[in-house]
């Protein structure tokens, strides 16, 4: 590495003598470039005839092109949003807007529920109870074998053949399961809440802190200071000191019955609820393998040697197999996660208000069939992205280091 | 027994393992009871399968009707199904209805085409697992199969009475979405997966590139969607392109992206040795191409592929969407009868025993194969 400058010399010798391209078919750089124009020149063709075809039928139907469409007033009624929303006000804008929180509010909770699913159940496969291996290894097997959106249709089915409010299936007066969805208690949320919250967040990024303070005193003096009480202060201790001192309001909301219905509380739609636990249960089934693949990657040598070198099983899984697992892990179970995400579009069989169902309504309502495609496939691509990116990034921290 | 053994003296010094170490006994103490929580685990997921399965057997079995008296006027009487709802399973509808969930609404007495049609297909998946045929011929027994699988269903010629698209349904329109899927997008996403690994055609790189990731970053049911608003707007005036074909399209174009990454992970596997060799012998592009790379490269994915077309065979479901008569819209079609309208965990529980009967056939195969290929490579 000393000897920046090389010798031009001796570079110039090395270098390989440059060709002249001719225009011979017998050169292959001309060829290559020959064969490129041709390629490319065939894609444009068709494209331009699939354009020129398409503008001509746009004509003939009047249809405008462009989404000026956005802004006029959609009407299209929305079940549940977590924006508000008022079909008759409302635009087509905010009606797609609505549908996409829709998309990533399942797709989240999803890829939560199936991660948390799917590691449990591929841990079940690899048990040493047979009874447990069996089952688990039974329910991948199935699940994956039936098509998702059959799935879909029945948890629907089951979910509107519950018992009418009335009747309903509860646990208490917490929880109750009905035709209309579930109703949870919940708890009545106030500027407390908030800052409790905050704080834990707070408390989270103190932790990290605190952890990168015990790793150089571990390098330094070779004893780790002890966590708990660190995490029992800041995780535990400043939430409820911030929400104690802004007055700790506690009430909480329970649904109760009024006439047909009920009143207060927490809502989950039963589409929603059914789309949730079909995605969650048919992902689980995938994730699962990936995790028992990834566990077994670790050679047993792996834990003998940690064993040996005298370190706690809940060392040794967490600073010695699951970092090698996880290098395993990580890239499958991003296409899981970004297949849960484009999975999530099968809503429009159920009748769930994704961005897919309701860019759907608005197509047909508008006529706008290439702006209303245009919209679906935008916002998947950038999911899609942002969700590859990120999960690139992580993988990348968590790769193996190399010289 | 043991007296047996001390007769024959240098014997009666082997001692037997203890009892419970062996047999059954030591085979339960190892795998189910083999600590407090295992124990645990087991007398608790024991008492919950055992309740499961006594419910189910009620359900299914026990209570279950399996056929239902008829009207006057061919009517199904369903009262006695209505009955024992939520006690007892009515198998009833799936007596009733089976053949319009398998053959949708192809005409009655025709019926037989479309049966063929299913077994054949069953034998062309059959021929296809066994590795004897994996030579080119193979590629025509495709081209045959296919070819007869048009003609039966059509018909038209030989005296078969003709039958347009628009009374196709069930099984067969899922095989067919499947299989024409695969048989076509196969060859497409070889082409897409050598452009893409190609270093002297920059252009066509950036193609193949843009056509992989665009599709695979959306969900198939906009490309259906696309199929089925936007292509009518791409073809001439008075160019109507029937809705089969429609989806058929956008599944190939779909099936080729993602099989076009299995195709490129196979390219990537094979040892660079082998290009090179190939070059030192002066074979050209197509040559090294296809006698050297993709023999050997296409042996390698062949697990990956198996498992690529079970999901394209699960994912035909989703022309339910865009109105296809598939196998599961059929399912719906025959639960939309005003008599049977309340049954349909039966009639889901029907389909999802043949998806399962394909895909668990499928994904067995392909893990023996994936054992066998290993298992020559790791000898």
């Amino acid at each position: 590495m000393s000897q920046t400058v090389a010798d031009p010399r001796l570079v110039a010798a090395r270098a390989a003598p440059k060709k002249r391209m001719r225009l011979s078919w017998s050169d292959p750089l001309f060829r290559a470039i020959v064969w490129q124009i041709v390629i490319i020149g065939v894609v444009a063709l068709v494209a331009w005839y699939l354009i020129s075809n398409t503008i001509a039928n746009l004509d003939a139907r009047h249809i405008a092109t462009g989404f000026a469409f956005l802004d006029r007033v959609a009407g299209i009624p929305i079940g549940e949003s977590l924006l508000p929303y008022n079909p008759a006000v409302n635009t087509y804008g905010r009606a797609l807007l609505i549908g996409v929180l829709n998309t990533i509010k399942v797709a989240a909770i999803g890829v939560v529920l199936a991660t948390i699913l799917g590691t449990l159940i591929g841990i079940g496969r690899l048990s040493t109870n047979w009874l447990l291996a069996r089952l688990t290894a039974f329910y991948v097997e199935t699940l994956r074998d039936i098509p998702l959106l059959l799935q879909l249709l029945f948890w629907y089915t089951i979910l509107q053949g519950l018992p009418a409010p009335r009747q309903a299936l509860h646990i208490g007066s917490t929880l109750f399961l009905t035709n209309r969805g579930l109703k949870i208690a919940e708890l009545d949320w106030q500027p407390a809440d908030t800052g409790a919250v905050v704080a834990f967040l707070i408390g989270v990024c103190g932790m990290v802190l605190w952890s990168r303070y015990a790793d150089r005193r571990q390098d330094a003096t070779g004893v780790r200071p002890s966590a708990w009480p660190v995490a029992l202060l800041l995780l535990i201790g400043l939430p409820v000191a911030i929400w104690a001192a802004m007055g700790a309001p506690f009430a909480i909301d329970y649904p109760s019955l009024r006439g047909f219905n009920f009143q207060g509380g927490g809502t989950v739609s039963p589409e929603y609820f059914a789309l949730l636990i079909g995605l969650v249960t048919y992902t689980a089934s995938y994730i699962a393998e990936i995790v028992r693949s990834g566990i077994l990657a670790v050679p047993k040598g792996q834990w003998e040697a940690a064993g040996a070198l005298g370190l706690r099983n809940s060392e040794v899984l967490r600073q010695v197999i699951l970092p090698q697992a996880l290098r395993v892990i990580i890239p499958p179970m991003t296409s899981q996660y970004l297949n849960l995400t484009k999975n999530s579009s099968l809503a429009v069989a159920i009748g769930y208000q994704d961005i897919v169902s309701i860019a759907n309504t608005t197509l047909n309502q508008t006529g706008q069939a290439i702006e209303g495609i245009a919209v679906i496939m935008a916002v998947y691509l950038t999911i899609s992205l942002s969700i590859s990116l990120f999960m690139n990034w992580y993988n990348a921290r968590i790769a193996l280091v190399e010289r | 027994m043991s007296t047996s053994i001390a007769a024959s003296g240098h014997a009666a010094t082997r001692e037997r393992p203890p009892i419970g170490s062996v047999g059954v006994v030591g085979w339960m103490r190892t795998n189910l009871f083999g600590s407090v929580w295992s124990t645990a685990v087991t007398l608790a997921l024991g008492y919950i399968i055992v309740r499961v399965l006594f419910a189910v057997f009620e359900w299914g079995v026990v209570h279950a009707i399996w056929s239902v008296p008829y009207g006057k006027n061919g009517i199904p009487d369903t009262s006695v199904c209505q009955n024992v709802k939520g006690v007892g399973a009515c198998w009833a509808v799936l007596a009733d209805k089976y053949r319009l969930i398998l053959f949708g609404r192809y005409p009655y007495d025709e019926q037989w085409r479309p049966a063929i049609v299913v077994l054949l297909f069953i034998g062309l998946y059959v021929v296809s697992a066994m590795r004897r045929f994996w030579r080119k011929e193979l590629a025509l027994i495709w081209v045959v199969t296919l070819a007869l699988v048009a003609i039966l269903m059509w018909g038209g010629v030989l005296g078969l009475p003709l039958v347009t698209e628009d009374y196709w349904g069930g099984l067969p329109i899922t095989l067919i979405l499947a299989t024409f899927g695969l048989a076509f997008a196969f060859p497409l996403s070889v082409l897409v997966a050598l452009g893409r690994r190609s270093t002297k055609l920059p252009a066509v790189k950036v193609l193949c590139v843009l056509y992989v990731e665009l599709i695979r970053g959306v969900p198939l049911i906009s490309v259906l969607f696309m199929a089925s608003v936007m292509f009518p707007l791409f073809m001439p005036a008075g160019v109507n392109i029937d809705k089969l074909l429609r989806a058929q399209i956008a599944f190939i174009l779909f099936a080729g992206a993602y099989l076009a990454e299995v195709v490129r992970g196979g390219l990537q596997a094979l040892p660079k040795g082998q290009t090179e060799a190939a070059d030192a012998l002066g074979l050209s592009y197509w040559q090294r191409t296809g006698f050297i790379i993709l023999p050997q490269a296409l042996r390698l994915v062949i697990p990956p592929l198996v498992n690529t077309f079970i999901g394209f065979f699960k994912d035909t479901s989703l022309v339910l969407i865009i109105g296809l008569f598939d196998l599961l819209t059929m399912g719906k079609v025959a639960l939309s009868d005003p008599p049977w309208q309340s049954f349909s965990t039966e009639v889901y529980i029907g389909l999802a025993v043949i998806y399962i009967a394909f895909c668990f056939a499928m994904s067995k195969y392909s893990r023996n194969l994936e054992r066998d290929l290993s298992r020559a490579r790791n000898r």
